[in-house]
This record gives structure tokens, sequence and C-alpha cells, in this order.
């Protein structure tokens, strides 16, 4: 058979004949044609991958002294930490990793709700990116058993049982994510194996998947313009810089600031007063003993105390109240039939449950909705616009109201629980739902303002 | 050379294959059987896979009764032994203690232990939730998300607990509350009281926990 007409020659034309490698190039990097105007917020995809490439290779590293056994675990850390020559520093640089991970995930994902990076027609990178949070979430679940100290212990304790909460068959699913009755010897076997082999596999097909998808549709940008209507005689369109060597030089800077932030905490406060990694854990696994105050990282809170909230007053007078409302609104403002019937039966279940069901599961079902709801996302929001820049003035502040819940709701989850931090923990529970319920009506409302043609680059 | 199309196999009696046309029946339905058999022996293989999921035998058999000996325990002292991996309290109440049960009766969401998720055994089925008034025996795991409460003892005011606090349990995780018969109290995420053990006295010093018949 002939060989495939290339363009490159020498060593360079015989790969090109056999494998696709300078078109990739060129479909992901150098005529991969991206909006001239990214700001701040565009470092964070970049920067997501870079943090990723940091846990699999210090990863890679800890797993060669690390031992996965009850009895080992916790000295084999420690060993690690004291007697591996330079294995604090991997250690040290895998947990502090870890949350520089969520802080730069959070960032990215905050990026894509003000600029409506996630509509039409990106739908799917940011299914893909809701994937990937999930997926992470579940990482650094399963990682944070590994060390085996009293916070990995009662953590899992405390997760593992949220599945139990599950009608029917919860208990013989939480025994079946345990493999014991109690967190055990098996719980922690099985959460290396998830840890380092099975996550990872599905989290770097998801990135691929995400980047792909991307690609395929092109960024968007801080203006939410379409770069691809103006195109140039070439077809390169009239806003659009190739990715390398624009935005490869452009995210190296933000590398490097990202390393120096990065370093600055991995060698002056690693634990971060105790965020990063909790005190407890400085002590070995008891199973006869949860420590007076347990909380999980920074990064879970927020959904930590949406589930601390749903106790049984808040289900009976502040969500019943609530689901009856929304469905009014439903019935006054949607036109089908179909739309009505299944918000009744959605409703009618629901308060049929609050009073049925333990208050345990709806905290769990709260929890697990918090997360899932992002990915309705891209069918709720029926803004004319996508950016931030271009919606009424006001909207400014409804997505304040939501990172200061966001932020509020975590802040509590840090925290003992106590009297304010509860009814707060409900408003800003409410505000959250709220936020992503009511989006479908408030985000047509108001008058948006013109968005222009091209987009706005003022250097 | 103008009839070399005409020879190029139009049909094939033998095969039933024509070309252009790549729904051959016949070959659909063996396409269909091989998929539906390949479906179920992946479904077959599934089933090993996510039985080692389940708890192996050497974790089953772990289960045995503990026996402990209660002689040298004093008024207001709480006792903690293993029992399945799992905490289990011994305490010892003192009169006052008992009498806040009265107190809190009115207060605690399932005061005669009438829940059935963690059934409490026929014979603490009372007041106090034990065979003899002043050792409770309870697993000390919150029915929440089982985390163990810690001991409040003492009554009165103070952090994450009212003012009217008559002595008990608090879970350090989510708030819920227990009094001293490990009865929880209303409005809190644990739906459930602590649990009892199945439990029986050996002697008068001698318990034995995880199991409530002489065998």
């Amino acid at each position: 058979m002939a060989l495939k007409e290339v363009t490159t020659t020498g060593l360079l034309g015989w790969v090109d004949q056999r494998f696709p490698l300078t078109a990739t190039v060129k479909a992901h990097l150098s005529e991969y044609y991206a909006p001239k105007n990214f700001n701040f917020w565009y470092f964070f995809g970049s920067l997501a991958i870079l943090t990723l490439v940091l846990q699999i290779v210090t990863g890679i590293f800890l797993v060669m002294h690390y031992k996965p056994s009850a009895t080992e675990a916790f000295a084999s850390v420690e060993y690690i930490m004291r007697d591996v020559p330079f294995g604090w520093l991997v250690r040290y640089m895998h947990s502090t990793g870890a949350s520089a991970f969520f802080v730069v995930v959070y960032l990215h994902m905050f990026r894509g709700l003000i600029y409506g990076s996630y509509r039409k027609p990106r739908e799917l990178v940011w299914v893909f990116g809701c994937l990937i949070f999930l997926c992470l979430m579940g990482e650094a679940f399963f990682g944070y058993l590994l060390p085996w100290g009293q916070m990995s212990y009662w953590g899992a304790q405390v997760i593992v049982n949220l599945f139990a909460a599950i009608p029917f068959i919860g208990p013989d699913l939480a025994l079946l994510i345990r493999g014991d009755f109690v967190v055990s010897d098996a719980t922690l076997n099985r959460f290396f194996s998830f840890h380092v082999i099975a996550i990872p596999l599905v989290l770097l097909g998801l990135v691929g998947a995400h980047i792909v998808a991307l690609h395929e549709v092109g960024s968007n940008n801080p203006d939410g313009v379409d770069i691809k209507a103006l195109k140039d005689s070439k077809g390169v369109p009239l806003d659009g810089i190739p990715f390398h060597p624009y935005y490869t030089v452009h995210d190296i800077m933000g590398a490097s600031v990202f390393f120096i932030i990065f370093s600055a905490v991995l060698f002056f406060a690693p634990e971060f007063g105790g965020f990063f990694l909790e005190y407890n854990n400085f002590v070995p696994a008891d199973p006869l003993k949860t420590p007076a105050h347990i909380a999980p990282v920074w990064y879970f809170t927020p959904f930590y105390s949406v589930l601390r909230a749903a106790t049984e007053d808040f289900l009976l007078y502040w969500m019943t109240p609530a689901v009856i409302a929304y469905t009014l609104l439903v019935f006054a403002t949607v036109k089908r039939s179909i739309g009505k019937v299944i918000a009744a039966a959605v409703a009618v279940a629901m308060i049929g449950g609050f009073f049925i069901l333990d208050a345990k599961f709806w905290g769990v079902v709260g929890m697990g909705a918090s997360v899932v709801i992002l990915f309705a996302l891209p069918w709720i929001d029926n803004s004319p616009v996508k950016s931030i820049r271009y919606r009424p003035g006001w909207h400014l502040y409804l997505y304040g109201l939501f990172v200061a819940a966001f932020v509020i709701l975590g802040y509590f989850g840090t925290q003992a629980p106590s009297e304010i931090g509860g009814v707060l923990s409900k408003i800003c529970t409410l505000i959250y739902f709220g936020f992503f319920a009511l989006m479908p009506w408030w985000s047509e409302m108001g008058e948006a303002k013109m968005v222009p043609a091209r987009v706005t680059f003022a250097h | 050379m103008s009839n070399s199309t005409s020879m190029s196999p139009a049909s094939n009696s033998a095969t039933g294959f024509t070309p252009g046309n790549p729904n051959d029946p016949a070959r659909r339905t063996w396409i269909a059987v091989a998929g539906a058999a390949g479906a179920v022996g992946g479904a077959c293989v599934a089933v090993p896979f996510v039985s080692t999921f389940t708890p192996s035998e050497r974790a089953k058999a772990a289960g045995a009764p503990v026996e402990v000996d209660i002689s040298a325990m004093k008024p207001g002292e709480l006792l903690r032994v293993e029992w399945r991996g799992k905490p289990v309290w011994v305490l010892r109440r003192t009169p006052e203690m008992l009498e806040s049960l009265k107190k809190t009766e009115g207060q605690v969401a399932d005061p005669s232990s009438a829940r059935k998720a963690y059934p409490t055994p026929e014979y603490a089925q009372n007041g106090h939730r034990s065979i003899k008034p002043e050792y409770l025996v309870a697993v000390g795991i919150c029915s929440h998300l089982g985390c163990s409460p810690s001991d409040k003892f003492q009554p009165g005011a103070q952090p994450s607990l009212p003012d009217d606090w008559a002595g008990g349990f608090l879970c350090p995780c989510h708030g819920s509350t227990f009094d001293l018969a490990g009865r929880v109290f209303k409005n809190k995420p644990a739906p459930d009281n602590l649990e009892v053990p199945p439990h029986i006295y050996l002697s008068e010093t001698r318990l034995l926990i995880g199991e409530d018949k002489k065998a």
C-alpha cells in the first residue's frame, strides 16, 4: 500500500506517514486558534493539567515506599517523612498538590460559570468537566484514608456510612464498599487500589475527552463572543491566535507564578494551619475513639455543610414551603402540561419523603444533589448572552450571593456544630440550591447589554 | 473485458451475501445471538469480581463475643471495650444519672426504643435501656454516620450543648446528642438511639457482649 503524501521530510516525514504527529500538533497547538482576549481566569485550565501531572509523578514515588496495610500504613507514611531521603518533600508536594488541585479547579469552574463557557455548543465540555470534578472528589476521598490517621479513619467511616442511608440497599452497599463490618484493612487496600489505579485511569480519559471536546468547538472567552463568526481569507478567526506559541508562553508565566505560591506553602506551611493536613491525622487511626472535632479537608466542607443542614425541622419548616412555592412557580409560568405533571410528582415525592424517610437520608441526597446539579447548568441558563459582562448589572450580585453562600457553607463545614452555624448553613443551602433551581427564571430577567461583534482587547 | 463487472460476484448463493446490501437477515440474527451471548458472559464474569468486594471469611469470623469484668468499675465510670471492631460502652450510672433519664424522657425522639432500624433487645426496652438499671451497655457508634460520640457527663450549659443539659453524649461529627440511656434527642441528625448489643450477665461482675443466650 502506498504511503500517505505528507509535506514534512526526513524523520518527521517518516513518522507523519505512519502517525498523525504533525497533524495533531497543528490541530491542538500551533493551528488551534484561541481567542486573543484571555484574561487572568484562563490560567487555571493549564494549571489544572500541571497539578494533575504533579500529583501523578509524586504519587508514583510515594507508592514506592508506602505500605497499604492497616498495621503498617501510618508507620510507612512517617517513614517516608523521616527516613526516606527527601521523602518529606515528595509527600508534602502530594498533600499540598491535592489542595492546590482543588483551588485551581474551583477557580476554573468559576470562570466557566461567569463567562457562560458551559453554553451551547460547549455543553459536553462542561459535562466532562463535571465528571472530572466527581472523579477528583473520589480520588481525594480515597487518598485521604491511606495515611491511616484518625481523620482518615473517621472521615472514611462517615462517608461510607452515607451510602448506608439509602433505603433498602444502603446497609449492604456500605458493607460492599468497606469489605468488612467496620472500616478496616480490607477497606484500606481497596481504597489504595482505587486511588492509584482505577480513578486515575478514568480521570486521564476524561481529561482527554474534555480537551478534545473543547478543541472541537473552540474556546469561549471573557466576552462570550463567538470568534469563529468572523474569519480571514485563510479561515483563521480574526480574533484568534495560535495556542502555540502565544498561550503556551503565557501559561508558562502562569505556571511560574503558581509554583512561587505553591513552593511558599510547601516549604513554609505544608499543613496550612490544619486545612491541608489536619492535626488529628498525625494520630494513628483508633477505631474506638472519634476525635473531639472531625471535619473533612477544606475542599469538601461546603458539601459537608449541606449534609449537616438537613435536620427534621429544616425539612419540615424550610424545605416543605420551599418545594411548595417552587411547584406553584412552575404551575404559574410553565406552559407545557408535562412540566407541570413532573413538577407536581417530584414535589409530592419529596414532601412525602420528608415525612417518611430519615433526615439523614435527605442530608445525603442534598449533598449528592449539590454536586450533580452542576451538570444541569447548560440547560437551565436561559440568558440571551453568555458572559457576565453583558448580563444585567444585578446578575453580578446574584453570583456574588452564590459565591458568598458557598464560602459560608465551606467555613461552617470546618467548624464544630453550633447553633448559629446550623442556621446559617440552612440559609446558605437554600441560596445554593435556589441559585440553580430558579436560574431558568432569573437568567431571562432584566435587560441584557449589547454584545459586540469582536472581542474587547485593549493592548 | 466489458463483462468483467458482471463477472464480479453479484451474489453468492452459498453464503447469501449480496454486496451493497449489508443487512443480510441471516447474519443479523447471528450477530444478535453472539452479542447477547457475549453480554451474558460479561455479566457472569462480573459476579466473581463484585463478590470480591464482600467481607472475606476472615472478616466474618472476627465477630466473636467478648467477656468483660465490671467488678472494678466505680459509679460514673465508662469502660470501652472492642467488639466486632466497634467500641462498646459499659457505663455504671450514678443515682443522679439515672434520675436525669426521667427529665430527658420528653426530649428524646424514641423514649421507648420502639424503632426497628437497630432493634433494641427486649430486655433493654425500658426507661433505662439496660438489664440492670445501674449499667448501660451500648455500642458507641452514632446512628447517623458512624462516629463515636464523646461523653459529656457534666450537666449544665457548655459549647455545642443546650443550657439545660442533663449529661449524656455528644457526637462530634454532626452534633447529635444522646442522654445517659443512649436515647437520641429530638431534631438531631441521628435517627436512632444508640444500639444496645446482645449481652448477658454471666455472673454479678462478668458481662458477655455479643451473645444473649448461654450456649
